[in-house]
């Protein structure tokens, strides 16, 4: 009888307090096509210094998407803080096509926030907005104003107000310490949920925002855990004889889709997480893994290395048939659906090393996205715009972000350890 | 590609440094969260004792703990480690006779266990590399059915990536994180 697994492990430290280990950003690239926009400092009425600059996290939100050029602090014209101070002339003459006003009062213990978008060419109001928040939400309020003017003027939803999961290293080999974290999308307020001797992987969220699903080897063998980001709660799902990984949402929340070993070799499987049934997809001598289901959640997509090296394969919930999808290249793995259009980002291999890339589902055209040697698990936003993914910056894991047309990219380094896996949230308001 | 002097003499320095490091156990649990809901055909419902955690972690010295040592025949054997090319789970010809000591241990102590740990080098995605270690650990648990030890003695676990040896982005690291390990 080989040992029993134990449901749990003291060696396991369930943390939820604040951790200050928050990534910081840098800029790498940014985009040629990106928008100028003028953020003039929000006003501000009564007390002294805010504890939050809401106009510089708007800056560097709209900044970061590659999809706005913000105007540096010295080119700001005039300083207006409400529409009926802008001369739409000023702003014309400094190219700027966009323009975000506002002001901060202080009512009690709370701010209210009053801002205004500005059409310069067209000379109008796009925008006219006041939110009330409590001292600990000016950040949130910051990224729900970014929101709001991203879409204004791309047409696409925001995903500032999003957050990351991530998991860290620390230490060298022998006494490896693994963290699993939540942080805002700009790496903010940092969360540690859980902490261990032993490897955390494959962190995925639910698609309400509420649960995260990980691998954790904490009882000396990997089983799928889903832990419940209120109140830390978690439950085993999985503790099979070999491989538990890779888990990853049904669109709907109910399922999970997952690679386990169970019976020989890695394969595809979905779990019915409320019955605790399992289905099996995929049956060959490969290594089957790294599933994701498609926003329609008619398909999964998973990698398999059935035709000799690591390929893209598409597995058809209704008709039970597997189809591969990638041919450019000899590595191509850990696919992930845009939740929005047709496009795949995945990690995939050329004569430098490993890159996300993109494949266009109606061409089949697949681009290098980064210049980065070696990428791995890439996570893309809710809207579609943005991926995040685990890159190496000298000997250090760090994760970077890159748009989906490959413009623009950031890095979130963290002040120590490896970071890794980063996974990113589903819209959560 | 041929095994140079300085990896082998950092093979010896890995294998004593998991000789020191494999008598560290798993503590016990508070039940604070509900395990049950695992184990549908698997192992998970099932209570008892952690089981002992992988390479590394523990301060304590060869012989504490499983007193594996007094109840056979012979020791468990020094050279616990093997290593692989890249992208293969080939058995080379020099790692042999570490497969031959084990599997003799293994034979002449049947109630012995051992978990294979199957590791890989850094490239590639995580996911696919615990695949790759796993495979690797299957070759070696091949070898041994063939030695004739039972299978009932042996359990693998694939890290992957996720437990290197060596930091690092070098050749040298790669090829010393390419390895499987005897965990008694």
């Amino acid at each position: 009888m080989k040992p029993v697994f134990a449901m749990l492990t003291a060696l396991l430290l369930m943390i939820s307090t604040l951790a200050k280990a928050d990534l910081t950003i840098e800029i790498t690239q940014g985009s040629d096509r990106a928008v100028p926009i003028a953020i003039v400092p929000f006003a501000q009425q009564g007390q002294a210094n805010l504890p939050e600059n809401i106009a510089e996290i708007v800056r560097n939100d709209l900044a970061h998407s590659g999809q706005f050029s913000p105007l540096a602090d010295n080119a700001l014209i005039a300083a207006p803080h409400s529409s009926e101070q802008v001369n739409y002339r000023d702003w014309r003459a400094v190219d700027s096509n966009y323009l975000v006003v506002g002001q901060v009062t202080p009512e009690g213990n709370d701010y209210r926030i009053q801002f205004e978008l500005l059409d310069i060419y067209g000379e109008r109001r796009m925008l006219g907005e006041v939110v009330t928040v409590g001292q600990n939400q000016l950040r949130s309020a910051a990224h729900y104003i970014s929101d709001q003017v991203f879409e204004a003027v791309t047409d696409i939803r925001g995903a500032f107000s999003t957050k990351i999961a991530y998991v860290t290293a620390e230490g060298a080999a022998d006494n490896r310490r693994y963290g699993l974290h939540i942080a805002d999308a700009d790496g903010h307020n940092s969360q540690q949920i859980l902490t261990s001797d032993e490897p955390i992987m494959s962190p995925a969220w639910s698609p309400d925002g509420n649960k995260i699903a990980y691998t954790s080897f904490e009882t000396g063998r990997p089983a799928i855990y889903v832990q419940n980001l209120a109140n830390s709660q978690r439950v085993q799902v999985t503790s099979f004889e070999g491989i538990n990984g890779a888990a990853t949402w049904s669109p709907d929340g109910r399922k999970l889709a997952m690679s386990l070993s169970k019976d020989g070799q890695p394969e595809i499987y979905t779990m019915d997480i409320a019955a605790g049934s399992f289905q099996r997809l995929t049956n060959n001598s490969a290594i089957d893994t790294e599933p994701d289901w498609s926003p329609d959640g008619e398909s999964i997509l998973f990698t398999s290395d059935r035709s000799g090296g690591p390929q893209l394969y598409r597995y058809d919930l209704s008709s039970g048939e597997a189809k591969r999808i990638t041919f450019t290249g000899n590595y191509n793995s850990r696919g992930r659906f845009s939740p929005i259009g047709e496009d795949i980002f995945m990690i995939h291999r050329t004569s430098d090393g490993y890159h996300v890339a993109k494949r266009d589902m109606r061409t089949d055209r697949l681009t290098v996205l980064t210049d980065t040697r070696w990428d791995e698990s890439p996570s893309v936003a809710p809207n579609g715009s943005m991926i995040i993914f685990a890159t190496q910056e000298g000997n250090r894991g760090v994760l970077g972000v890159v748009s989906a047309d490959g413009k623009a990219s950031y890095r979130l380094p963290s002040a120590q350890g490896d970071v890794r896996e980063p996974a990113w949230s589903p819209f959560l308001n | 590609m041929q095994f140079n002097n300085y990896v082998k003499s950092l093979i010896v320095v890995v294998a004593l440094a998991f000789v020191a490091g494999c008598s560290s156990t798993g503590g016990t649990q508070d039940g604070s969260m509900d395990g049950s809901a695992g184990g549908v055909g698997g192992q998970g419902a099932t209570t008892g004792q952690v089981g002992g955690t992988g390479m590394g972690q523990g301060q304590g010295m060869q012989g504490q703990g499983q007193g594996m040592q007094g109840q056979g025949q012979g020791r468990v054997p020094q050279q616990r480690t093997i290593y692989f090319d890249y992208d293969k789970e080939t058995i080379r010809p020099e790692f042999e006779s570490t497969l031959n000591a084990n599997a003799q241990y293994l034979r002449s102590n049947p109630n012995a266990k051992v978990i294979l740990q199957g590791h890989g080098d850094e490239r590639g995605t995580r996911e696919y590399n615990l695949g790759l270690g796993e495979r690797r650990a299957k070759a070696v648990e091949r070898y041994l059915a063939v030695q004739g030890v039972s299978d009932s003695q042996i359990e693998i676990v694939s890290y992957g990536e996720e437990r290197p040896a060596v930091d690092g982005h070098s050749e040298d690291a790669y090829a010393q994180n390419r390895r499987v390990v005897f965990d008694y």
